[in-house]
C-alpha cells in the first residue's frame, strides 16, 4: 500500500502512459523542429567571426535537450483539472481527506512527468547515438561534458520538474478565476519558451538583458540544466544554480498556496 | 438556546441558524447588456439558505426533501465541508466541517447522484484501491470492507470495467460502495436513486437500510422520490426557498384526509350527514372524503346500508408533499 500522494502519482502516470501515439507524433515533430533550429544556428555560427558566449556544441546540447524535455515545460494545463474546475468537479476533490494543494501537486507532477518520460528517451537515444551513426555527427547531441556534469544535470532535471510543476499549479489555480483557461493556454506558450531559453539560449541575449534573465524562475526550467550538461556552467559553479532552482520552487509553491486559499474563498461550486 | 445545548449532547449533527448567500453577477439581456456588463457588473444576492436549524442523532436515517432549488444540495455541501456558509453554526461529531475539513471528510461518505466520484478511465477496483490509499485505510480493513461491499452490492462482475463503460445503475452501486470503503460514521446521499430503474432502486434502498441498521451509520438523504422516503426514512425534513418548513415523521406528512370507497348493494339513499361527505359517485360505487372519525363512519355505513365492499385510502404522500410545496410558495408571496 502506498501513501496517498505516491498513489495519486502512480495512477495518473499509468493513465497518461497510455498516450503512446501522441508520444510518437511528438517525437517526430520535435525532431523536425530540432533540425530547423540546428540549421539556423549552424548558419549563424558560420556567418559570424566574433567570439560567441557559447560554442556551437553547447548550443546543440541546448537545442536537443530542449526538444527532448519540451513536454516538461509549463506551457499548458491539465485538461482534466480544467474540466473539473469548469464543471464544478472541484467540489469532489474537497471531499478527500487531503490538502488540496498537495493533492493537485501530485496530479500535476504526473501530468508533467509522464509525457516527458515517454518522449525523452527516444529523443536522447536518437540524437546522441543514431545521428553520429548516419553521418550527422556535427549536428548530434554531444555527450555530457564530464561524468560529474552528467550527474549534476540529472539533479537539476529534478529541480526543473519541481519548478515546472509548481508553475503549472499556479496556472491551474488561475483557472478558478478565468473558468475557460483559454487565455492561460495561449499566453504561456508565448512567455515560457522565451524566458526559459527554449527559443534562443539565454546566454546569447544582449548583455544588458542578462540581469533580468537571471532573476526569473523560468531559467531553472531549461537554461540551467542544459548548461550544466554542456559544461557551460562548470561543475564548480553548479551548487548555487541548483539552490537557485529550489529557492524559486519555494517562492512558486508559497505563491500557489496563497492563491489557492484566496480562490477557495471565492469558490462557488457550479450546479445544484 | 438552553434546550438546544441540552439536546446537542446526544446529537451527532448540529445545525443552527445556517445561512448561505450566493452573489450572482447579473447581465442585462442582449448585446447591449453584454457590452454594459464589461464596464459595470450588477450583482444579485441569492439567499440559498435562511436560518436552517436541525439536529440529527447518531444512527438516524433522515430524508431531506424539497422542490428543485430549495437548498437541499447547498445544505449537503455545507455539511460535507465543501461550501462555507455565510452565517450560522454547524458541528458534526464535534468538528466544524469547513474549518476542520480534512479531519471531517475522513469520517463521512458522500454520494452525489448526478455525478460520479470515481475515476472515469480506471477500472472500478483500481478506483477502490486509490480511495484506500487516499483515506489511508490499512490493507486488512480495506479487504474486509471491500469484500463485504462487493458481495452486498453485487459488484463482482463490474470490478475490471472502466467506470465510463458502466450503466447508470451499475455506476451508482459502485459510487455507493466507494463512499463506504473507509467505513464512515455518516453518509450524505444527494439523490442516490435519480434515474435508476425499479430493480436498482429497490437494491439501493435495501442496502442503505441495511447499512443504517447493522452498522448504525447515520444517513441523510435527499430525494424527489417519495417511495424512497416511505421505504427508508423515519424522519423527514422539508425545505423550500431555503427555509426549513417541516421536521417530523413520515406520518406527519400524511394528511388526516382519508378516502372511503364503498360498493353498495344497489344505489343507496344517503342521510344528509352522509350526503355531505360524498365526493363522487359512479353507479353503486360511492367515494366519501373524511378528515377523521373513520371508524364511526364505517360503523354507520354498515348499520344503515347494504355494503358489498369497502376500501379506505390515504391520499398518496406525493400529493400531500406537492400541496405543502404549493402552500409554501403562496405564503411567501
Amino acid at each position: 500500500m502506498l501513501g496517498p500522494y505516491p498513489a495519486i502519482i502512480a495512477v495518473r502516470f499509468k493513465m497518461l502512459l497510455q498516450y503512446r501515439a501522441a508520444a510518437w507524433a511528438g517525437f517526430s515533430t520535435q525532431l523536425f523542429w530540432g533540425f530547423i533550429k540546428v540549421m539556423v544556428f549552424a548558419a549563424f555560427f558560420a556567418s559570424s567571426s566574433l567570439a560567441q558566449p557559447m560554442t556551437f556544441a553547447q548550443v546543440l546540447v541546448y537545442i536537443w535537450l530542449g526538444q527532448a524535455l519540451l513536454a516538461l515545460l509549463p506551457w499548458n494545463v491539465d485538461q482534466e483539472i480544467a474540466e473539473q474546475i469548469r464543471g464544478g468537479g472541484v467540489a469532489y476533490e474537497l471531499l478527500r481527506p487531503l490538502d488540496l494543494y498537495s493533492y493537485w501537486f501530485a496530479r500535476t507532477l504526473a501530468f508533467r512527468a509522464a509525457p516527458t518520460a515517454l518522449r525523452m528517451l527516444p529523443m536522447v537515444v536518437f540524437t546522441l547515438l543514431v545521428l553520429p551513426l548516419i553521418g550527422l555527427e556535427e549536428w548530434a547531441l554531444p555527450p555530457p561534458e564530464s561524468l560529474a556534469s552528467g550527474a549534476w544535470f540529472l539533479v537539476s532535471v529534478l529541480g526543473m520538474l519541481a519548478l515546472s510543476t509548481a508553475f503549472t499549479m499556479i496556472m491551474h489555480i488561475c483557472l478558478m478565476w478565468t473558468i475557460s483557461g483559454e487565455g492561460i493556454n495561449r499566453m504561456m506558450p508565448g512567455i515560457v519558451p522565451v524566458f526559459s531559453g527554449l527559443i534562443i539560449p539565454l546566454p546569447l541575449f544582449p548583455d544588458w538583458l542578462q540581469p533580468i534573465l537571471y532573476w526569473q524562475p523560468f531559467r531553472g526550467m531549461a537554461d540551467v540544466p542544459f548548461r550544466i550538461y554542456s559544461g557551460h556552467i562548470p561543475v564548480t559553479e553548479v551548487l548555487p544554480e541548483i539552490l537557485n532552482q529550489w529557492l524559486w520552487f519555494g517562492v512558486l509553491v508559497g505563491f500557489g498556496y496563497w492563491l489557492l486559499n484566496r480562490a477557495r474563498r471565492i469558490l462557488v461550486i457550479q450546479g445544484g | 438556546m438552553t434546550a438546544l445545548s441540552q439536546r446537542s449532547s446526544d446529537a451527532q449533527i448540529v445545525v443552527e441558524g445556517l445561512e448561505k448567500r450566493f452573489r450572482i453577477a447579473r447581465r442585462d439581456r442582449g448585446l447591449w447588456g453584454a457590452v454594459r456588463g464589461l464596464a459595470r457588473r450588477d450583482y444579485q444576492d441569492v439567499l440559498a439558505l435562511h436560518d436552517v436549524s436541525f439536529q440529527i442523532a447518531a444512527g438516524e436515517l433522515v430524508g431531506y426533501i424539497g422542490p428543485n432549488g430549495a437548498g437541499k444540495s447547498t445544505t449537503i455541501k455545507i455539511l460535507s465541508g465543501i461550501l462555507v456558509p455565510s452565517g450560522g453554526r454547524c458541528e458534526i461529531s464535534g468538528l466544524v466541517p469547513w474549518r476542520d475539513r480534512v479531519a471531517h471528510v475522513a469520517r463521512i461518505g458522500v454520494v452525489f447522484g448526478q455525478r460520479t466520484q470515481l475515476w472515469w478511465d480506471l477500472p472500478v477496483i483500481e478506483s477502490f484501491e486509490l480511495l484506500r490509499d487516499m483515506y489511508r485505510v490499512d490493507q486488512h480493513r480495506y479487504q474486509r470492507s471491500v469484500d463485504e461491499l462487493i458481495a452486498l452490492l453485487d459488484l463482482e462482475p463490474l470490478l475490471d470495467n472502466p467506470v465510463r463503460q458502466l450503466s447508470l445503475g451499475q455506476r451508482m452501486r459502485c459510487d455507493l460502495a466507494a463512499s463506504l470503503i473507509h467505513e464512515p460514521e455518516i453518509i450524505f446521499l444527494d439523490e442516490p436513486t435519480i434515474g435508476l430503474d425499479a430493480v436498482s432502486k429497490l437494491a439501493m434502498r435495501k442496502f442503505i437500510k441495511k447499512q443504517n441498521r447493522e452498522r448504525g451509520t447515520t444517513v441523510l438523504l435527499t430525494t424527489h422520490d417519495m417511495d424512497d422516503i416511505e421505504a427508508l426514512c423515519s424522519r423527514v425534513m422539508l425545505i423550500n426557498h431555503g427555509t426549513l418548513l417541516q421536521d417530523g415523521t413520515v406520518e406527519d406528512l400524511r394528511s388526516d384526509q382519508r378516502r372511503v370507497v364503498v360498493d353498495f348493494q344497489g344505489v343507496p339513499t344517503l342521510t344528509p350527514d352522509h350526503q355531505r361527505l360524498l365526493e363522487s359517485s359512479q353507479g353503486e360505487r360511492l367515494v366519501f372524503a373524511l378528515a377523521g372519525g373513520v371508524t364511526e363512519f364505517l360503523g354507520e355505513l354498515t348499520a344503515h346500508y347494504q355494503v358489498r365492499d369497502l376500501v379506505v385510502e390515504h391520499p398518496p404522500i406525493e400529493e400531500t408533499v406537492a400541496e405543502l410545496y404549493r402552500q409554501a410558495r403562496s405564503s411567501l408571496r
